[in-house]
């Protein structure tokens, strides 16, 4: 067989919920297996290849000194380098953080604080080394990473569009809940989802954080329109994705 | 077989003939598909007789708004249009072009899948609805590239309108000259008469299929009252319109002012999110996505719903051209209701009103409009 490229998973501040989405490929598994050679995936092997790798998916956030320093040398080594998640594009649900003390959740958290050793925020993987794809989502949609793997392997550019969930949500055939009253983050958040929660009538949660153009706030305005205060924006904002710049922004101008 | 004269004051249908409609329509093997109740709102989608029309139904829409209210009456189709049109049906949202195979030997073999044969007939076609159809079969059915996919499933199609007996909130057909009454474009065209313990259907036919699938369906002749009751249906929905669209000039109006604040000020406003041009039942815009798989011995070419409010829309060497909202919105609008008539002869718009009840924030283009020409009126008075 003519060379595989080599594949690489790395975890840094996350669930593994993305990387899982590659397990999570039944169908594509094999074909997955046979198209690159997987040189380093804990999640699924503890066989470990060394470096360098072509092409490396990486999860999760960087919120330790130790982890700003293991990126580098990841990047280091990698041809290609993928971000996949809320928390490698964005900071994950863990860059809460950044809008406190982090010392203040230590000393609430731990019994024995002085072993702690992290950074005050967390932040994406593009914040420490260049990036040459973002997968977003939380957690990323499979067909999509096996779409940008066939893509990379293809040597084009992956069909993954960054336009609103409601061009999604309409070609689904979905009635648009937010027009019905239920404050809705689709019209800013990133395609990807295939609109699963407008789907089953509920408001979209920005799983997949801010699409190409947001325009945030027209979109709260419409929100406080339907009823929702500062606080409800507040919140809606800052989950998965609220260090991602523009719901950041956002949410910083609804402190009342 | 019974002379027929295409002006008459035309024959009544009861409810249980509407049944044995339907029942007609399936025998011939349409696939029929009509309005029905789901996730509050009135929505095509397959039906199997009248007991799954909205039945006591009614829809309130505003700009950004819609709600369903019960009806004092039992009427089938007592609403105006929901967020779905019958363009996911004529052209899908997602369609799959053609597929490539590289087989072992290195041969290539390209397929186009089969196209099945859809043949639909839709219940409860609107005035606005059958303009819109018309527009559409001038983008994809006329010009020197025919999308025969489209043309197919268009010429297969079964119309039924249903005259309008309730305007919506942000309905303008009158404006646009596209309703509330069908006067073309159908097989047969039903006005609904209720009162009392009386639920009728006038009914006419508007081709030949049309009348012959009439002749199957039993019915008697509307009398003289009946066929004035349903004139005046669509006189009263006429004078009920909740928007209205000056139209005069308007190619002009819009083309020569690309430079407006309204543009700017609109775009402050607007998300982006392209749910105006989704709805529109005329926007016909779509992108072909390329996938490979991981064998890269398969490869596929799918043709999806674009719109010109993304950026992947105007993206050309080196960048997109519409990266500010208001270079968008002033796209779509000026397309729709200005270039549209450069292009095809006619306006984009048919005055349904979709893009104001679901664009999240309620932009309401006759407002945009009508504020682009007070500007210039009053530009022009001082």
């Amino acid at each position: 067989m003519a060379h595989r490229p080599k594949l690489a998973v790395w975890k840094f501040a996350s669930c593994d919920g993305c990387q899982l989405s590659l397990l999570d490929c039944e169908d594509e598994l094999l074909a997955v297996a046979g198209a690159v050679e997987i040189a380093n995936f804990p999640e699924a092997s503890s066989a470990f290849m060394e470096g360098p790798y072509d092409l490396s998916l990486v999860e999760g956030s960087i919120t330790t000194p130790h982890d700003a320093e293991r990126i580098l040398a990841v990047r280091a080594q990698s041809k290609f380098l993928v971000t996949i998640g809320a928390c490698a594009t964005a900071g994950g649900i863990q860059a809460l953080r950044n809008f406190a003390d982090v010392k203040d959740f230590i000393a609430a958290v731990y019994a024995s604080p002085q072993f702690i050793d992290t950074l005050a925020t967390s932040t994406a993987i593009s914040a420490h080394v260049p990036v040459d794809y973002e997968l977003h989502g939380c957690p990323i949609n499979k067909a999509q990473l096996v779409e940008v793997i066939s893509a990379y392997l293809a040597g084009r550019k992956p069909a993954v569009a960054a336009h609103s969930v409601c061009i999604e949500c309409k070609q689904r055939g979905n009635v648009c809940v937010m027009v019905q009253g239920t404050p809705c983050l689709g019209p800013v958040t990133h395609a990807g989802c295939g609109a699963i929660c407008p789907a089953y009538r509920r408001g979209c949660y920005g799983c997949y954080g801010p699409m190409e153009t947001p325009n945030m706030p027209a979109l709260t305005r419409e929100w406080r329109e339907l009823g929702a205060d500062g606080r409800d924006i507040q919140r809606a904002l800052r989950s998965f994705n609220a260090w991602a710049e523009p719901f950041r922004q956002e949410s910083e101008a609804h402190d009342d | 077989m019974q002379a027929f004269k295409a002006d008459t004051s035309g024959f009544a249908l009861d409810t249980a003939g509407l049944q044995r409609l339907f029942e007609v329509l399936a025998e011939d093997g349409y696939r029929v598909v009509g309005p029905t109740r789901r996730d509050d709102a009135i929505v095509y989608d397959e039906i199997g007789g009248i007991t799954a029309l909205p039945a006591g139904w009614t829809d309130r829409q505003e700009p950004g708004r819609y709600a369903l209210e019960r009806r004092e009456d039992n009427a089938f189709f007592g609403y105006a249009v929901g967020p779905h049109s019958w363009k996911k049906f004529l052209f899908p949202p997602s369609e799959t072009l053609w597929s490539a195979h590289r087989g072992d030997d290195g041969v290539m073999t390209v397929a186009v899948p089969e196209r099945t044969a859809d043949k639909f007939a839709f219940i409860g076609v609107r005035a606005c609805e059958l303009h819109a159809m018309a527009v559409q079969d001038r983008v994809f059915g006329e010009g020197p590239y025919v999308d025969t996919a489209y043309a197919a499933r268009r010429s297969n199609a079964f119309i039924v309108a249903v005259n309008c007996a309730e305007a919506g909130g942000t309905c303008f057909c009158v404006s646009m000259e596209t309703g509330p009454r069908a006067t073309q474009g159908f097989d047969l065209a039903l006005t609904e008469l209720i009162g009392g313990d009386e639920h009728l259907f006038l009914i006419e036919a508007g081709s030949e299929a049309g009348r012959r699938i009439l002749e199957r369906v039993p019915h008697g002749t509307a009398t003289t009252e009946q066929a004035e009751a349903a004139r005046a249906v669509s006189e009263r929905t006429a004078s009920q319109m909740g928007r209205s669209l000056d139209t005069r000039g308007i190619k002009e109006l819009l083309q020569d002012n690309p430079e407006h604040p309204r543009w700017d000020d609109v775009a402050a406003r607007c998300l982006t999110c392209a749910n105006c041009t989704m709805v529109c039942p005329t926007c016909f815009c779509s992108t072909v996505e390329d996938h490979s798989d991981l064998t890269g011995q398969n490869a596929e070419r799918v043709r999806k719903w674009d719109s010109c409010f993304t950026m992947d829309y105007s993206y050309i060497h080196g960048g997109s051209v519409r990266t500010a909202a208001s270079s968008r919105y002033r796209q779509w609008m000026t397309h729709k209701l200005a270039n549209w008539i450069d292009q095809f002869g006619t306006s984009g718009c048919v005055g349904c009103g979709r893009c104001i009840t679901w664009c999240p924030v309620g932009i309401d283009l006759t407002e945009e409009v009508a504020a682009i020409r007070a500007a210039l009126d009053e530009g022009r008075s001082r």
